[in-house]
């Protein structure tokens, strides 16, 4: 996905001189591409993700489109008050992309689980929040986020996840991908979980019908609407912590359409996610997954 | 423990270090390479200790700043005695609690570190603790150079002269490199030891790599009454095995087969 990423920012480059790429020292072997090609749009700002937060503000304001670029929780988690203040507040153009989505750095330990960080940052104001679920994804929500003029977030998986979808696509924000069509049963995924689960159901020939989910804010209520229609049961899969992250939003989304009488009855909901813990021992990604049964 | 004795055990770090990454297939052997010859003096002579009971109240307290170099402390814990050397081989295997950035779950490894900058305000604090409790044992950091890029650091450096916290002592690697290249093109922290001393601490300069050096700094502190110490120790990331030395690469690499005989055979 990262590789994806980088390549689609490079495109989008050349067309759009306002894009600015930040990064906290990290993007070995992934950025020198962006680097060589557009020296003054470039910027390592070393080991300082506040600085570097602060600075795309700065750069924000004076009409650049900026991302910036980390590992984990360190573009999220560690500048959370000057995403929230510097650049949310002042709706700034910055779009904050983070590498190693949930246990991809598995073996690195809790430092390295970005685990939480949906849920923390869907409740600002003002950001949309992206976690787009194969390369493909990851090429048409880049694209995507920079279309819109605002604060977006992106979570990343590693490098060489496999394809999911057939084509390219384009996506609009706020937008979920329809990717097998069922019945009875519907799962509802984020995030690099997509492969896993489009697997499971091929796999087991199952009649269920799998929705991906790039856009974890704004929620596509108006396909909520319609899976609501065609299935009994929703199972939503997410790599993240079960409190606030994207089944708590499928919830709070089942909940809004029912009371204002989009719907008129929620279907049943099953979440897969972490169960409020943290990881302490070593592990690959697909051990992580297990160990925390976030697997249908 | 004598100098001589501490190069021996550095050299038994690095050999271990060395087969905990080729085997794990792990990166950051660089900065794993260019601490040894600290920690090796550290735990031969300078840290009060007990293997046996690692919570012993009276020990000296060692945080690990640049959890990413966990290897090469592991390996110092273990020939040092506080587990079982044969547990090393469970570095970053699924289960195992040896993360591949250090793990308070391990015995002797007081702070889980691994994101940067997080080591030296906890450190102010256990400082703190100490001064308030009036209680003797003394606290190291080793600190990066790259991670002297963090704010949260800067902070922690206004904050420990202010409280007297001469109980506290930072050491830091200063191998020239961090992730994205070489520390002066990134972002310069020269001058060093003037920027510290502008901050009131009291700093040492020394080669990181000469046992006799680290021992004089180490063994004399204070180096002033009611000031913490900083030693800025010049180190070679990779130290020892000479492909690796000074190569941003071996920031992220690890052995294959040939580099690992090569390694082996170089240190030995
Ligand atoms: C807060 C934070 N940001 C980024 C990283 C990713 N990272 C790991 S090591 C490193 C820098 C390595 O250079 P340095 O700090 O000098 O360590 P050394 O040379 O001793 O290995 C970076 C940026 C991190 N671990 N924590
Ligand atoms: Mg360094």
């Amino acid at each position: 996905m990262r590789t994806a990423f980088i390549n689609q920012l490079i495109q989008e480059a050349r067309n759009n001189p306002s894009i600015f790429l930040i990064v906290g020292d990290l993007g070995f072997s992934v950025v020198e591409p962006f680097a060589e090609e557009f020296p003054d749009r470039f910027l390592n700002a070393g080991v300082a993700e506040q600085n570097m937060t602060g600075i795309a503000a700065g750069l924000a304001i004076e009409g650049y489109t900026v991302f910036t670029y980390s590992i984990g929780n360190f573009p999220t988690l560690r500048c959370m008050e000057q995403i929230r203040y510097d650049v949310c507040y002042h709706n700034l153009n910055v779009k904050i992309v983070a590498v190693g989505g949930g246990y991809a750095y598995g073996p690195l330990g809790a430092s390295h689980h970005a685990t939480e960080e949906l849920g923390m940052l869907r409740t600002i104001p003002n950001l949309i929040v992206c976690a787009p679920g194969d390369p493909i994804e990851t090429r048409a929500v880049t694209s995507a986020i920079i279309k819109h003029t605002g604060p977006c977030y992106l979570r990343l998986g590693k490098a060489g996840e496999p394809i999911v979808h057939q084509n390219e696509l384009e996506i609009g924000i706020g937008k979920m991908l329809p990717v097998i069509e069922g019945k009875e049963t519907a799962i509802l995924s984020t995030g690099a979980m997509l492969k896993y689960t489009y697997d499971y159901i091929e796999d087991n020939k199952l009649k269920w019908g799998l929705y991906s989910f790039p856009f974890i804010k704004p929620l596509d209520l108006e396909g909520l609407k319609i899976i609501a229609e065609n299935y009994r049961k929703i199972i939503t899969i997410e790599e993240h912590q079960k409190s606030s992250g994207f089944g708590s939003a499928i919830l709070e989304g089942y909940n809004d359409l029912e009371e204002s009488k989009k719907i008129s009855k929620r279907p049943e909901i099953k979440r897969i996610a972490i169960p409020d813990q943290f990881v302490s021992v070593a592990g690959k990604q697909e051990y992580l997954r297990k160990l925390y049964k976030i697997k249908l | 423990m004598s100098k001589k004795n501490s190069e021996e055990f550095a050299k038994k770090i690095r050999l271990k270090t060395i087969e905990m990454v080729y085997k794990a297939k792990a990166s950051h052997v660089g900065g794993a390479l260019s601490m040894v010859d600290i920690l090796a003096a550290l735990y031969s002579g300078i840290l009060k200790y007990n293997p046996r009971k690692p919570k012993w109240n009276e020990r000296d307290r060692f945080l690990l700043s640049k959890g990413h170099a966990c290897t090469s402390l592991y390996a110092t814990l273990a020939l040092s005695g506080f587990f079982d050397v044969a547990e090393l081989d469970n570095y970053a295997k699924d289960g195992s609690i040896f993360l591949s950035h250090a793990s308070h779950k391990i015995q002797g490894v007081e702070l889980s570190t691994g994101s940067l900058g997080h080591a030296l305000p906890v450190g102010c604090g256990l400082a703190l603790a100490a001064k308030r409790k009036n209680e003797k044992h003394r606290i190291f950091i080793l600190l990066s150079d790259g991670e002297l890029d963090e704010g949260s650091n800067w902070e922690a450096i206004l904050f420990a002269p202010k409280h007297n916290l001469d109980n506290l002592t930072i050491i830091i690697d200063y191998n020239k490199i961090q992730s994205l290249g070489n520390v002066k093109d990134v972002l310069d922290l020269e001058p060093l030891s003037g920027k510290l001393k502008a901050f009131n601490w009291q700093t040492i300069e020394i080669d990181g790599h000469n046992h006799e050096q680290i021992f004089n700094a180490l063994s004399t502190l204070p180096k002033q009454k009611g000031i913490p110490t900083a030693i800025i120790a010049h180190t070679i990331k990779g130290k020892g095995v000479d492909f690796m030395e000074s190569k941003l690469l071996w920031h992220y690499k690890s052995p294959n087969d040939e580099d690992f005989r090569n390694a082996i055979k170089q240190i030995e």
